[in-house]
């Protein structure tokens, strides 16, 4: 699929993996974090996520890292494609 | 013949919506209503999978104008779009969005010319005895059940849930919705009940806390904010600040009574729940900070009939079975004590167990199976299903995808267990404590 949203800052593995963990431990999902590849879709035939996981997720990461998600903004459609996008999201918007 | 109008609004120029922070009268809703009518296809039912609120308005505005019927499946899986098919084959889709995948002829949402101030201007009137919509639940056999709507009953209940909600008539208060138009609370309690009480409707379904509360600050006052447990407990959990709203409104599961509390707190005004159901449309509504008990809509009575209760009255025309456990205490009141054993609710989506475990034995390869439903630990979180599988030659993301086919995401198993055999007794039944015992063992053996 064509990336037409690339945040400015990329995401380090690091951060990543942190941020699989965090979801893991959110939805009580039974893989381990390096079991999550960073391109793999979090939704439908990939991690099988959907939108109450979302929404979940989305609080998590919102604490964790101080920042805000809404679905209004361009970037926003695109964040939970996967967890690179996700990662890349929070490197960019991170307050903490 | 005896009819309604279908809206209430007092003149052309009240406000039926709110879109991008800007009002939408009567006078430009009717005018769009009716260019939509003009190009609807000849097909006599339609799936209006608009995420638009007001553009679903429209659609269903312009389906009850040229006498078609608006189909409200619980899900749009491939699997289900093809029942819907079977059910109504000369079923179309109207969508607003260019990614839209359902496989049915497609009736793309126009653009609308502008509206001439001139142009005449009427309110239709509906024979209360039209077919409106068909919801459907899931049955047991996998096979969705279909429930009739009229608009005499649509019009009666959403009136009585606004009497019983405490909101006036043609009083100007605006309703933000985070459910889907597509849910039958979502149906009643953002769309037509604004058309029939002579209120707005926010277009937006928020999805993130801080949507929700740019949705709301996007409105003036009174507003009323439609929501369901999963987005009122992380609204809550985000800690933001909110515009000033004068009423919330929670169904599709009950809330525990401390976020009911604090969301009061929270909004400074009070939080009234429905109770209702696909079949019945909402029945019920209560406090749940002041009272534990249910207030029947007024007209409805509750029968208790073998093993369960039934109501009937009001907008429901004939006895129709609730399934959950209901305790009558007073004329016209209740105490809910949770669901039925086969029916299983995940964020307001109800599906029989029966009719999921039917699905999941008609997978190729599935040998035998069973979903388990946990009991409800942490009221406030959002409980998933578990299932058994024996399935030797299947892998669980090739079943996973099949099961995709049919139901909800909501529904899907987590965890999904491959096991050698059910613990099936003597008679070939699955005892609940046995299937309960198996998914426990199975699940630490997976996570130590």
């Amino acid at each position: 699929m064509q990336d037409n949203h690339k945040p400015a800052a990329a995401s380090t593995a690091a951060l990543q993996l942190e941020v699989a963990e965090l979801m893991i431990e959110c939805l009580n999902l039974e893989i381990t974090a390096d079991q999550i590849a960073p391109d793999a879709p979090l939704y439908g035939d990939g991690l099988g996520l959907d939108s109450i996981d979302v929404l979940e997720v989305a609080l998590v990461v919102s604490k964790h890292y101080g920042l805000k998600l809404r679905a209004d903004s361009a970037d926003n459609q695109h964040t939970f494609n996967s967890l690179r996008s996700l990662s890349d999201f929070i490197a960019e918007q991170r307050t903490r | 013949m005896s009819s309604l109008p279908l809206l209430s609004h007092a003149t052309p120029e009240r406000i039926i919506a709110w879109r991008a922070g800007c009002p939408v009268t009567l006078r430009q809703f009717m005018a769009e209503v009716r260019q939509l009518a003009a190009r609807f296809p000849a097909g006599g039912h339609l799936l209006n999978m608009c995420g638009d609120r007001y553009r679903f308005s429209v659609g269903l505005a312009a389906a009850i104008l040229t006498g078609k019927v608006s189909l409200l499946p619980s899900t749009h899986t491939p699997g289900v779009v093809r029942q819907i098919k079977v059910f109504a084959p000369d079923v179309f889709c109207l969508t607003d969005s260019d990614s839209c995948t359902v496989d049915l002829p497609q009736s793309r949402y126009p653009a609308m010319a502008a509206v001439d101030r001139d142009d005449a201007f009427s309110i239709p009137e509906i024979d209360v005895a039209q077919r409106i919509a068909v919801v459907f639940t899931s049955g047991s056999t996998g096979t969705p059940q279909p429930h009739v709507k009229t608009w005499g009953g649509l019009v009666r209940s959403v009136q009585a849930e606004a009497s019983c909600l405490g909101l006036l008539p043609n009083s100007p208060c605006i309703i933000v919705g985070t459910v889907p138009a597509q849910h039958m609370y979502g149906f009643e309690s953002t769309v037509l009940m604004a058309w029939s009480n002579g209120y707005a409707f926010c277009s937006d379904q928020p999805f993130y806390p801080a949507d929700i509360c740019k949705a709301l600050a996007a409105v003036p006052a009174p507003r009323v904010l439609v929501s369901s447990p999963a987005h009122l407990r992380t609204l809550l959990d985000a800690e933001l600040e909110l515009p000033e709203v004068s009423l919330v409104v929670s169904a599709t599961a009950p809330l525990s009574i401390r976020i009911a509390q604090d969301i009061e707190a929270l909004c400074r005004a009070p939080l009234m729940e429905i109770y209702g159901s696909t079949e019945t449309g909402l029945i019920a509504t209560r406090r749940p900070t002041q009272t534990a008990e249910w207030q029947l809509l007024s007209g409805i009575k509750l029968a208790v009939k073998g093993e369960g209760v039934q109501a009937c009255g009001g907008h429901v025309e004939t006895w129709t079975t609730l399934n959950d456990v209901i305790e009558p205490v007073a004329e016209g009141k209740f105490l809910l004590h949770g669901r039925i054993a086969d029916l299983v609710n995940i964020a307001g989506k109800r599906h029989s167990l029966a009719s999921l475990n039917h699905l999941l034995n008609t997978i190729p390869g599935v040998v035998d199976g069973a979903f388990y439903m946990p009991d409800d630990t942490d009221h406030d979180r959002i409980a998933r299903l578990a299932a058994c599988v024996v399935a030797p030659g299947l892998d669980a993301a090739r079943l996973l995808t099949a099961l995709r086919e049919h139901i909800d995401p909501v529904f899907l198993p987590r965890p999904l267990l491959f096991v050698d055999a059910l613990p099936r007794n003597g008679t070939g039944k699955l005892p609940r404590e046995a299937l309960q015992a198996l998914v426990k063992a199975q699940s630490a053996r997976a996570s130590g």
